[in-house]
């Protein structure tokens, strides 16, 4: 039995089994966490073959399953995949570590749906069918939403629907392109798109990839988020139960941003090219933007959803660099901010838990009456605004070098964030932590022996990936090699069948003729 | 050779004390806190003797930090001649003010922590001296910042405290991004950000007359160098962290840490022998620092705020030594500078620890018998500030004011006004000396004497700032920065006479006639009270810089595109028009055949319409 099978399912299991349980069932938490360690611990067997061959497609299922339609259940890892794999099964293990202790209410259904959104994520990072990833993608939305809404805070409602709205909105878009490339394709398979697209066998023209690409686009942008299709984010963040905003920062957000990665980089990187320079303003836009706005808010988690906005930024201005630094660093911000944002939140949730609110004014003083959680607290902002040696430094440090390989005038507004990012964290840390501990504060405890064990499996990667990239970063590397050489030599193909085409994204009115001109000769 | 050694001892120690320091006993924490600096200083010693005489750089490479295409980053240490007297200067000073803070910490809350803190400072001060490449250099250097953010805000219950830590990390991040996009630009020219890679790639690079890449991307690294080494225009944050504990302001913003720019600066001057714009810059910026940080030193009462303008001040001396390309002179002063500063901090420590906490000079005097060993020390250090010879400041200084005389057809003018300003020097610092050690106390408290676990660094940094001057350093480095010209005896009396006048000027209007410096305090006014108000920089940078930021982001960004812009009219203005779409459309289903027919005939003729700009049918 294939390694991959047994990771993805175990969850949806555990999933069922919790759902068979009775209310209050006493078994209902060591039997979420034993699932969610099992699967953490299963995922790790997916990294040796990964590692070997990291440009490629390891531990690959291949199924039959909708004959009449050609749908094959058709997953595989490749160095891209395996790390977000790997994160997700060990956050998850936090997310239903701490939801013991803050979910208060209906415990038993929250786990269960913890486990399904963890079925979903893998399958999303896993999927290499198109009619796959889009029903895994799926399989994530609904989850999360429950969970908002039905654990959330007083305005959850809204917060869910908004999200829902958003995000489902994105996924339509995203089906339309998928039926519309298999009708072309006439194939689901994301290997062997790729491979008609090589070989020309399979040809769009530039128009239909603009749309295609940018309707993907709009479901991934919508999901990481990109500026300006944020605004459900922050209030879906602020209102989520703890557990549930730190899954939606840590892993859902790189569902999109992984999508990039996939689909719109590995199907239409022309199309990317062209658009590139749009998105990456678009990028700078959001680091800057979500970070002014991070210094002047005064929730917690209100101030880290927008600073996400602002990190995310990084990511996908690395993406569309289309450089390999850009592009490693994007991958590695992906998971760096993963375990980052995560222990964050992680933190806060303890933090709400004690006292009852997230308003910065309601705290100060807390290092003095609970010094290993403030202590602990530090160290995640430190890696958050980027210090050296923590995860998040490698990552937003190649995103700029690739930046700056492609135009230096993008890394400098880009490094703004940087500056912006030390301001708003530390304003926050100091009303929070520093002063005088009055009034309710006074009684706060620190940290507990079962509060203790996600941090510091939290932190464990947090200073690992800081100080030793190449556990990490060679897999990333290659597999980022793969699609960027890709693009190039696609390119290369456009620009023998269509002379006017230029191999970095010529103009566009320019390809568009000439595309047209190349059809009708044909 | 095992040069990792020197920087993970500290850093064990850190993490003996940081995890189990709670539950530790005092000595047990002393022990681990000063035995791994000691361990790690011994190391130094015995790896430099070992080394001697370095003529060739001894390099190790341990792993690969990480690598991305062809660009590579490695961990990688060295040493050379240059990074030696670095790593002597801050195991050894760093020592002593391990072994005096004992002292001087016994009876603060928080032990543990701030040793710990300490430890941690020296494990990312040795990783910048000794780093191979900019980026690991930057580890150190991004990590000193935070320990100086950690120790600032020592007593984070005072709001005061945490609001300086907050500023000194803030203003040294623009530095630092400065140094980040210099790097960004250096990578994309030269491919790799290794010191001894990118001077032989450097080599073949024209000097750039006209401002060029390398020009841009040196000024970014100054811009960096101005954070860190509290130069204009980002000197702003050191006198405020003087909220952190005296043995913090000695060992970070006075011996070692602040001389980081200078030393980036030496040791990157394969590049800046390219951009001669720059170089000019980077003299500009020391002499104003120099000449501004000195004369707001003359205005302020407290004891500790005197002595951080005075490093600010001394650091422009070095800026100014590097400007006209006397690497060797500015390492010179960064080494002597080191002990008669770290001196001053200590002897001011000393003080206010004997004065239960006062730093207000008013509220001192007379305590030259009561603080027998601090007075003398202190005194010590003080002529070597003014440049007295044979005292250890005064060879440094003149290295470096010699150089900048002979340096193209302005330097006279450089020259003279650095000894102008060591005349001033000399006249605040002494101003402080007699304030505090002459005359009648004016305080309540009962002074006594420190104990010996703090005069006994006291007195080797006195011997230090006395001897120092004739461990000559630009010997030594002359086989990486050749010496330039001989030394003019002339030159070297009117700097020494600059300094004495300025001793006997304080000495005439704070021991003689301290009714003098009142009336000269009236008549100067309006002067006096911008000076006083440290050119009211601090206020200009408010209202230029952050309460614009502040209004931008919440009113602009937060309130106004955000929350009305984005949120409120787009989106859920996007779900309101769907629903007057809705209730429009209602009026299309009129029920007139007439109508629809009319609808069918437009929507036919838009679609032909449509094909046809597309271009027709396949």
């Amino acid at each position: 039995m294939s390694i991959l099978l047994l990771t993805l399912f175990l969850p949806l299991a555990g999933f069922f089994v919790l759902l068979l349980l009775p209310r209050n069932s006493p078994l209902a938490s060591p039997l979420a966490r034993g699932i969610a360690i099992l699967t953490a611990v299963l995922s790790w067997g997916l990294i040796a073959p990964a590692l070997q061959s990291p440009a490629t497609y390891t531990s690959s299922i291949d199924i039959l399953w909708i004959s009449s339609l050609g749908i094959h259940f058709h997953l595989g890892v490749d160095g891209i995949s395996l790390w977000l794999v790997v994160l997700t099964t060990l956050l998850m293990v936090v997310g239903v570590w701490i939801s013991d202790s803050l979910i208060l209410e209906r415990k038993k259904s929250f786990l269960a749906l913890l486990l399904l959104f963890e079925f979903g994520l893998i399958g999303v990072f896993t999927a290499l069918d198109l009619f796959v990833f889009y029903v895994f993608w799926e399989v994530a939305l609904i989850p999360m939403y429950l969970m908002v809404g039905g654990w959330g805070g007083p305005r959850r409602v809204h917060a869910a629907v908004k999200f829902f709205l958003f995000t489902f909105l994105g996924s339509v878009m995203m089906l339309g392109a998928i039926i519309y490339i298999a009708a072309q394709a006439e194939s689901f398979d994301y290997r062997q798109i790729i491979a008609g697209l090589s070989s020309g066998t399979l040809r769009f023209s530039s128009n239909e990839q603009l749309f295609l690409f940018l309707a993907f686009l709009l479901a991934f942008a919508i999901k990481i988020p990109i500026f300006p299709l944020h605004t459900w984010q922050p209030f879906a963040y602020e209102q989520a139960p703890a557990p549930a905003t730190f899954l939606l920062a840590a892993v859902m957000s790189k569902m999109g941003t992984y999508g990039l990665v996939r689909f719109c980089m590995g199907l239409f990187p022309n199309a990317a090219h062209r658009c590139a320079d749009w998105i990456i303003v678009l990028a700078i836009t959001g680091i800057v933007y979500g970070a002014c706005i991070a210094i002047v808010q005064s929730n917690i988690k209100r101030l880290i959803a927008y600073s996400s906005i602002s990190h995310l930024g990084f990511i996908v201005l690395g993406l569309f660099t289309f450089d390999q630094r850009g592009a490693d660093g994007a991958v590695y911000q992906m998971v760096a901010h993963g375990v980052s944002t995560g222990a964050l939140f992680v933190l806060a949730g303890y933090l709400e838990r004690r006292r009852g609110s997230m308003e910065i004014g309601d705290f100060g003083g807390i290092a003095t009456v609970a010094p290993s959680l403030s202590s602990v607290f530090l160290i995640a902002t430190l890696a958050s605004i980027g210090l050296p040696a923590l995860c998040n430094f490698v990552g937003e440090f190649l995103v700029l070098q690739g930046a700056a390989n492609v135009h230096f005038w993008w890394a400098v507004y880009a490094a703004t964030g940087v500056i912006l990012s030390a301001i708003y964290m530390l304003w926050m840390y100091q009303r929070t932590f520093y002063g005088k501990a009055q009034g309710v504060n006074e009684s706060l405890t620190d940290l507990t022996p079962s509060e203790w064990a996600p941090v510091l499996v939290l932190l464990v990667p947090l200073v690992w990936m800081g100080v030793y990239t190449q556990t990490f970063l060679p897999a990333i590397s290659s597999a980022n090699a793969q699609w960027i050489s890709q693009s190039q030599a696609r390119d290369e193909v456009q620009v023998k069948l269509y002379p006017a085409l230029r191999p970095n994204g010529g103009l566009a009115p320019a390809s568009i003729s000439a595309a047209l001109a190349g059809r009708v000769a044909k | 050779m095992n040069l990792w050694l020197i920087p993970i001892l500290p850093l064990i120690g850190f993490l003996i004390n940081g995890v189990f320091g709670k539950r530790l006993a005092k000595p047990v924490i002393d022990a681990v806190a000063i035995g791994s600096v000691a361990a790690s200083f011994a190391y130094t010693l015995w790896a430099l003797w070992s080394l001697y005489p370095i003529d060739a750089a001894h390099h190790e490479s341990y792993f690969t930090w990480f690598q991305s295409g062809t660009f590579q980053v490695g961990v990688d240490f060295f040493v050379d001649r240059l990074n030696a007297v670095m790593l002597l200067v801050v195991t050894g000073v760093g020592l002593l003010i391990h072994i005096y803070a004992i002292g001087y910490m016994a009876h603060e809350g928080g032990y543990y922590r701030f040793f710990c803190y300490l430890n941690l400072f020296m494990f990312f001060m040795l990783v910048l001296v000794l780093a191979q490449n900019f980026l690991l250099m930057f580890v150190g250097w991004e990590g000193v910042g935070l320990c100086s953010y950690l120790l600032v805000g020592f007593y984070f219950q005072e709001k005061f405290a945490t609001d300086a830590g907050n500023k000194a990390f803030i203003v040294n991040r623009i530095g630092d991004f400065g140094f980040s996009l210099g790097m960004l630009l250096l990578v994309t020219v030269f491919g790799t950000l290794d010191f001894f890679k990118m001077s032989d790639a450097a080599k073949g690079h024209p000097i750039e007359t006209q401002a060029g890449v390398l020009t841009l991307a040196t000024l970014l690294l100054l811009l960096g160098a101005t954070g860190k080494s509290a130069q204009v225009p980002l000197y702003v944050w050191l006198p405020d962290a003087m909220a952190g504990p005296t043995p913090v302001s000695a060992l970070i913003h006075a011996a070692t840490m602040v001389t980081a720019g200078v030393y980036m600066i030496a040791r990157s001057s394969f590049l800046f022998a390219h951009t001669p714009i720059t170089m000019r810059v980077v003299a500009l910026i020391g002499l104003l620092t120099a000449v501004m940080a000195a004369s707001i030193g003359i205005t302020q009462n407290d004891i500790k705020k005197v002595f951080a303008y005075s490093t600010v001040s001394q650091l422009g001396y070095m800026f100014l030594g590097l400007g006209v390309g006397a690497y060797s002179a500015s390492i010179f002063h960064v080494m002597t500078h080191a002990f008669f500063k770290a001196l001053l901090f200590l002897g001011a420590g000393s003080v206010i620890h004997a004065l239960s906490g006062e730093q207000d000079l008013r509220h001192m005097g007379g305590l030259r018998k009561k603080l027998p060993i601090t007075c003398w020390t202190l005194l010590a250090a003080s002529i070597a500030i003014s440049g007295i010879p044979p005292f250890s400041g005064f060879f440094s200084k003149d290295a470096i004011l010699a150089a900048a005389f002979h340096h193209g057809q302005y330097g006279p003018y450089l020259y003279l006004i650095g000894v102008l300003t060591a005349c001033v020097t000399a006249f605040y610092v002494f101003r402080a000396f007699f304030m505090a050690f002459f005359g009648e106390y004016r305080g309540h408290a009962h002074p006594h004497e420190s104990p010996l676990v703090m005069t006994l660094p006291l007195i080797i940094l006195a011997v230090f700032s006395v001897a120092g001057g004739f461990i000559s350093v630009p010997k030594w480095l002359a086989p990486m920065f050749p010496l330039a010209g001989g030394d003019d005896l002339n030159l070297e009396i009117i700097s020494a006479v600059a300094g004495a006048l300025g001793i006997a000027a304080a000495y005439f209007f704070y021991v003689l006639r301290p009714s003098a410096a009142e009336t000269f305090k009236n008549k100067a006014g309006a002067v006096y009270t911008l000076v006083n108000n440290k050119y009211y920089v601090d206020e200009i940078y408010n209202i230029a810089i952050v309460k614009p930021l502040l209004y931008l982001s919440r009113v602009v960004l937060w309130h106004g595109v955000d929350e009305d812009g984005i949120d409120r009219n787009l989106v859920d203005g996007a779900g309101r028009r769907a629903r007057d779409l809705g209730g429009a459309l209602r009026y299309l289903q009129s029920g007139s055949i007439r109508n629809y027919a009319t609808w069918v005939l437009t929507g036919c003729l838009l679609v032909i319409l449509i094909i046809g700009l597309a271009g027709g049918v396949r």
